[in-house]
Formats: structure tokens, sequence, C-alpha cells
């Protein structure tokens, strides 16, 4: 627009776009929040100019993030004080902690957001926590060094994935047994239901691979690789996976590559990798669907990806050791 | 040979046994029982078929005092690693069931390994988890009667064993002399401290970690701009003026005319090397056998994952994890992979899979572990660690491979001596 003196008519635009700007502000866009581990704290972006908003402090080392059903509360498990902070979206304050036993890693959300499942990393335990009380519900043996968990989406089966174990354990909600278990590849992160139901994902970061799992028979029924030109294949470290909604794509992050890899649901073929920052590991959608934010825990900061186009659009930095991301819209 | 030596925080524990004694006449023919691959159960189904792992150790007489009273040799030190493991590994086979059971076998010091060997090995062959000195090693990996066994070495960091001395039944966990010095030097040459005054003792050990040095120097472009063996004994441990004797010996053994960066310090034994660091005639840095060390482990790493192995192992032992520690529980997590994930029992097919290219063992280091095919080395980043801190981890960046940079440290396959037997 080319620069001219500034008229009444101009003056009074600019006004007009600051009350249209403020109305905005008081509905609020979306927001970040962006789980810091070795900072103890939440940053909060905000999901259009994603600028900081607050960084919330939290217990100690602050991993595994999400948000709750009504968006009322994003949870967030801090591994060395055993508990979750819940943490208001409105006043964006912790309002609450509740108790986990030893070292929470990651959280899932009952299908009905009344229990959250935990996964205790020292102690080979899901626990099941009633939200509304706090109260244990049950805790679940499984496999070394739990982490990622997916709950299905009738509700009946959580799925937990074991790091040392290296295998996935399928959990029935009635019976609080465990009623199958999958072998996977060398130290498996995080396990995702596909959005049909049919599959479950899950990365193995030092095996390098993805495995399919059909979760009625419990068998992998693929293996999906990485080749990455001029890259390693020990620097392939597979963690967050997340899908489109019409689960036709699947974006795996990458670690130590420091990429993401497109892969085509139906296929299994990896179409593209877009190159993030250093070593990212978690990354989710915005509410729309059409970014994708990415954790890149060795360069402190979130990489926002264009969905349609696949492309890298920036890199915002956030606290150190950006583990997680939760959105709410 | 020096790793990180055990800092004991708190005061021994009665050690006690959770592994079970293997008798002369007590069957490794269990294996028998476990003939089958094993499938994914479910929790709770058949009882358990039965895997045993044989954790083989001497009673080697107590090494003498420790230059410092902060180091220790805990009793079960390996055996509580090789413990942990195969508990971590029966959690696995617990959803599989399976079940993996230790037996440890202490042979009396001084043992005829062979002899000892005949008497324990009646029922065919087994997987031996070695907790040995070199020569022991050597002396099981060539007894007649445990043809057919495998044997991983948890213990030995000799070059010998993964050269000449190479036997085709060995399996090295722990990563070699040349290794380690690989991994420092490139460290150092990362930091441009490329003149090295090499100060060696005077076993054999030490000779051949002195020749490490100058190979070392030699691949990465050093120098070493000054050498000197040191082969008096600082008796001076426990005597009140003991500081007063090393403050005046070892500026005069470390005052050399060369100008140098670090002084590379060759003591595999412990005798002085601790006594090197802030008493040297010139203000120079200590790396080698201590000072700044190469390893696999050390009880204060916590990258990749390691902070939750170092939880596990504080719980199950009430001590601090080391390198040899590390080694045993890696060696019970190999044969437990190769077991499960590979779906292998004997020991020829366990060996077949570790030298394939199905094998990859997660240790802690971002990047899964495999066995060189050419010398049975176990290819793994090492650690570059002072005693309260791991500094960083070799390769360094830049140090290239047409294969894997791992293989960067130590005796690549154009240079191995390591002729195995098919």
């Amino acid at each position: 627009m080319p620069s001219r003196p500034m008229t009444g008519r101009c003056t009074a635009l600019l006004v007009l776009a600051v009350v249209v700007f403020s109305f905005a502000a008081t509905a609020r866009a979306s927001e970040l929040f962006v789980s810091n581990e070795v900072d103890d704290t939440v940053t909060v972006l905000d999901g259009d100019s994603y600028k900081v908003i607050a960084t919330i402090p939290t217990d100690q080392r602050p991993r595994g993030i999400i948000e709750t059903l009504d968006h009322k509360a994003v949870l967030v498990c801090d591994g060395d004080s055993s508990n979750i902070d819940v943490i208001d979206t409105k006043t964006l304050k912790v309002t609450r902690r509740i108790n986990t036993g030893p070292d929470p890693e990651t959280l899932a959300m009952s299908v009905s957001g009344d229990r959250i499942y935990v996964s205790n990393e020292n102690n080979a335990l899901v626990t099941v926590i009633d939200y509304a009380t706090g109260k244990w519900i049950t805790q679940v043996p499984v496999g070394i060094e739990p982490e990622g968990l997916a709950v299905s989406r009738d509700g009946r089966i959580v799925v937990v994935v074991s790091e040392e174990t290296s295998m996935a354990h399928f959990i029935d909600t009635k019976t609080w047994q465990v009623v199958a278990n999958v072998l996977l590849d060398t130290r498996p992160r995080v396990v995702v239901y596909t959005p049909d139901q049919r599959y479950l994902w899950a990365s193995s970061e030092v095996g390098g691979t993805v495995s399919v799992i059909d979760p009625g028979s419990h068998q992998v029924v693929h293996v999906i690789n990485f080749d990455i030109p001029g890259v390693d294949e020990q620097y392939i470290g597979p963690v967050g996976i997340r899908f489109t909604a019409d689960g036709r794509t699947a974006f795996v992050a990458l670690g130590r590559s420091n990429r993401v890899a497109v892969v085509n649901a139906r296929t299994y073929e990896v179409e593209q990798y877009i190159l993030v920052g250093q070593r990212p590991w978690q990354l989710t959608f915005s509410p729309d669907r059409s970014k994708l934010y990415v954790a890149n825990g060795l360069t402190n900061d979130v990489t926002i990806i264009d969905v349609s186009s696949q492309k890298a659009l920036k890199s915002v930095p956030v606290g150190r050791l950006p583990w997680g991301i939760a959105v709410v819209p | 040979m020096t790793g990180l030596r055990v800092i004991k925080r708190s005061d021994r524990r009665l050690i006690v046994r959770r592994g079970v004694r293997l008798s002369g006449l007590l069957t490794l023919a269990l294996l028998a029982g476990v003939s089958k691959p094993f499938e994914a159960s479910a929790a709770g189904a058949a009882a358990p078929r039965t895997f045993p792992i044989v954790y083989l150790r001497e009673a080697y007489p107590a090494p003498g005092i420790m230059p410092s009273l902060l180091e220790t040799q805990p009793a079960d030190e390996g055996l509580a690693g090789a413990e942990d493991g195969t508990a971590e590994i029966n959690t696995t086979g617990k959803f599989l069931g399976l079940n993996f059971k230790l037996y440890v076998e202490t042979l009396p010091a001084g043992a005829d390994v062979a002899a000892q060997a005949r008497r324990l090995f009646t029922r065919g062959p087994a997987v031996i988890v070695a907790d040995l000195r070199a020569d022991d090693l050597l002396k099981l990996a060539d007894a007649p009667s445990i043809k057919g066994s495998l044997i991983l070495d948890m213990r030995t960091t000799e070059d010998s064993l993964r050269q000449q001395d190479c036997r085709s039944n060995v399996f090295h966990i722990l990563p070699n002399q040349a290794m380690r010095v690989d991994a420092l030097a490139q460290f150092l040459v990362e930091k441009r401290w490329t003149r090295w005054f090499l100060l060696h003792g005077p076993t054999q050990e030490d000779a051949v970690y002195a020749a490490d040095v100058r190979r070392s120097a030699a691949r990465y472009g050093a120098r070493v701009v000054a050498a000197r063996s040191y082969d008096y004994s600082p008796g001076s441990r426990r005597s009140d003026t003991g500081y007063q004797q090393i403050q005046t010996q070892m500026p005069l053994a470390t005052q050399v005319g060369s100008d140098y960066d670090v002084l590379f310090v060759a003591d595999e034994t412990d005798l002085f090397g601790d006594y090197l660091p802030y008493n040297t005639f010139d203000a120079r840095p200590v790396v080698g056998t201590q000072g700044l060390i190469a390893a696999a482990w050390t009880p204060a790493f916590q990258s990749y994952s390691a902070l939750q192995m170092q939880h596990r192992f504080e719980l199950f032992a009430h001590r601090g994890m080391t390198e040899r520690d590390y080694g045993a529980w890696l060696a019970v997590s190999i044969v437990g992979d190769a077991v499960m994930r590979g779906r292998t029992v004997s020991p020829a097919g366990i060996r077949a899979y570790l030298r394939s290219d199905k094998f990859l063992i997660a240790g802690f280091k971002g990047q899964g572990l495999t066995f060189r095919s050419w010398d049975q080395q176990l290819r793994q980043p090492v650690l570059i660690a002072q005693p309260l801190m791991v500094i960083s981890m070799s390769p360094q960046n830049g140090f290239l491979h047409p294969g894997n940079t791992a293989d960067t440290l130590g005796f690549d396959q154009p240079e191995t001596q390591c002729r195995l037997a098919p």
C-alpha cells in the first residue's frame, strides 16, 4: 500500500480497527500450551501471533500434556513431583494438583472425560484416576517405563506402550486386566488409534520404525521404515504421531533427524520429510487442523507447519526442552 | 583399567543373593524345554517356560587400597546389573509366558577355568554372561566342555581380545581400550587440544593403552609431544603427610620441556593417575584412564532415558550403577532380546541373530547398538566424563564414516586383526 499522509478517514479506520481487534482479543484466539521439561513451566502461545501470552510455573519436570474435553483445563504430568497440574485455561493458573503416584510421564482422558489414565514411568504402572475427585480407581501393572497411551473410541480399551519392555499392552477398562501384549521394535514411545479405529500406530524410537497394529488380532500388520537421504539411520527416532481428520495422512516426528515425516496412511509410503527444529518429539494440530505444531526439544522452540502445503512456516521460541503441546480453541 | 569408580553415599547393606546357584549337576538342558518361538499371549496363560542364563565370575582377590576413600568396589558389582537386567527381561517375559533364570556361579580365586568349566557345563551348550578377566575369559572360550556355548563378555576392555585373541563364541559388551582412547581423542581434537603429553604406568595394559594413544594421535592429526613412564609407586595413601609427598612427586613427574595442551595418562590399574589433576607442573587438564575418562556408563549419566535406568538400579541395588553393572545389565538384556524378539533359543541361533541385521539393542545412547561382524564388539557411542559429570559423547560431530559413525571408534573392519572361525 502506498504511503500517504494520514487523513481523518484513515484515523477513523484505525480507531475501528483497534475496536475490532480488542473485541477479537476478548473472544480470544486458540492457545498452545507447551510443557518445558527443564524449566518447570508451561509456555502459553497465542494461536494467531504465536507470541508468548504467559509462562506458568508448574511442579517439577512437566512432560505429558493434554487439554480436557471441555477445554476448561490443561493437564500436565510433573514427573519429579508425582502429580498432575491442572491449569485453568481462562485464568492461566494452576488451580489444582492431582496425586498420580511416582513419575507420571504421560496421560490420556477417558472418552467421557471422567477418568484420567497416567503412565508411571518408574513404577511400570498405569494409574487410573477419577478426574472429579482425584481418587485412584486402580493401578494396572504393565511393562517397564510405560509411556504413550491411547484410548479406544468406545472406551473399552486403553493401550499403553512400555519403552524398556518394548510392548503395547491392551488394558480392558471393565476388568482392568491386561488382555493382550504386542512386542514392538525397540523403545516404543507413542501409540495412536487411526481415526477409523481400524489400526493402532506405535512409534519405536530406537528401533527407528512405526508399527501398525491390528487391535482385533493384536498382530503387527505392517512396519513403516524411514530413510532420509544424507541422514544416518541411527538419528531417525520416531516419537509423536498425528493423523489428519480424514485418516489419509500421518505426521511422524523423527527425533534427532530433525524432521517430521509425512506418511500416506493407506499405502504406508513416506511422501515427504519436513525439516523442523532439533529433536522434535511430540506434535499436535491446531483446532481447525490447518496447522501442525511440533515441539523441538534441543532448539527450545515450536515449529509451525502448514498442513495443506506441508511446509514449515516458522519456529517460535518457548522454554527449555519443550516436550509436549496441548491446544485449546 | 578404571571406569568411573563407585562413589557410595550410603553404608553398604548386606548383599542378598537374588540369583540361583548353579550346581555341577544342575541341568542346562532346561533349554530343551524352550524349543518353540514365543508368541505374545494373554497374561496369566500357561505356565511359563524357563530360559537359563549362567552368570560366571571368579572370586578375585579384592584390590588393594584405592587412592581415594570415595572409591569402593561393591561385592555385587556386575552381578547386581545382571540381576536387575534379569528382572527387567522377565517383565517382558511374563507377558510372553517365559521366565529367565539367572544361575550364578562363582569360581574360587585362581581357579583352573577349563577344569571348572568341565565340572559345570555337562549338559550341552549354554548362554554365559562372563564376569571374568581377560586371561580367564580366553581359557573359558577355549574350553572344550563349553563347545557350542555362547559367551557375553561384560567385563573386559583389552584390545587383544578384539584383535589377535578374538573368539567366535565371544561377544564383547564394553568398549575396548582403543575405542575409549579414540573417543577421548575425537573430543580433544574437536577442542583443538592436539598436543599431548603421554604419561604411562608400568603395566602391560598401560603399554597397550599408550600405544592406543599414539595410534589415535596419528588417526586424528594430534601429536604426542612428550612421553614419559611413571613407575614409582606413590606409597603415601594412608600416611598423614601423603598429600605433601604427592605434591612433590607429581610436579616432578610432569615437568617436561615441551609445551603441551593436555596430559594423557595411561594408568589402567589406578596406581597414580588420580593424583595428577591439579598436581601437574604446568596448568594442564588430565585425560585418559583418570581425570576426564571415556566409558560406556557412569553413575552420573542421565541422557537418553539413562535417568530412568539410574533410578531403577538405585531402587534395586541401593547404590549407583557402575560401568560393570551396566555391562552385565546390557548382556542380559541382549539375551532377552535374542530370545523374545529374535525368537531364537539355542546358543548357535542366538549367535546368528546377534550377528544379523535384525539385531538392535537399546542402551541409553540415543541410538540402537549392534555388534561389529568382524570382531563381535558392541558398536556404541562412548561417554566422555569427569567424576561428577558427563561432558560429552563420542563420536564427535564431523568425524565421518561411510557406514556407521560409531565405527570411527576402535578397530574398524579394514584394520582388524581378528579372524573369526565361522
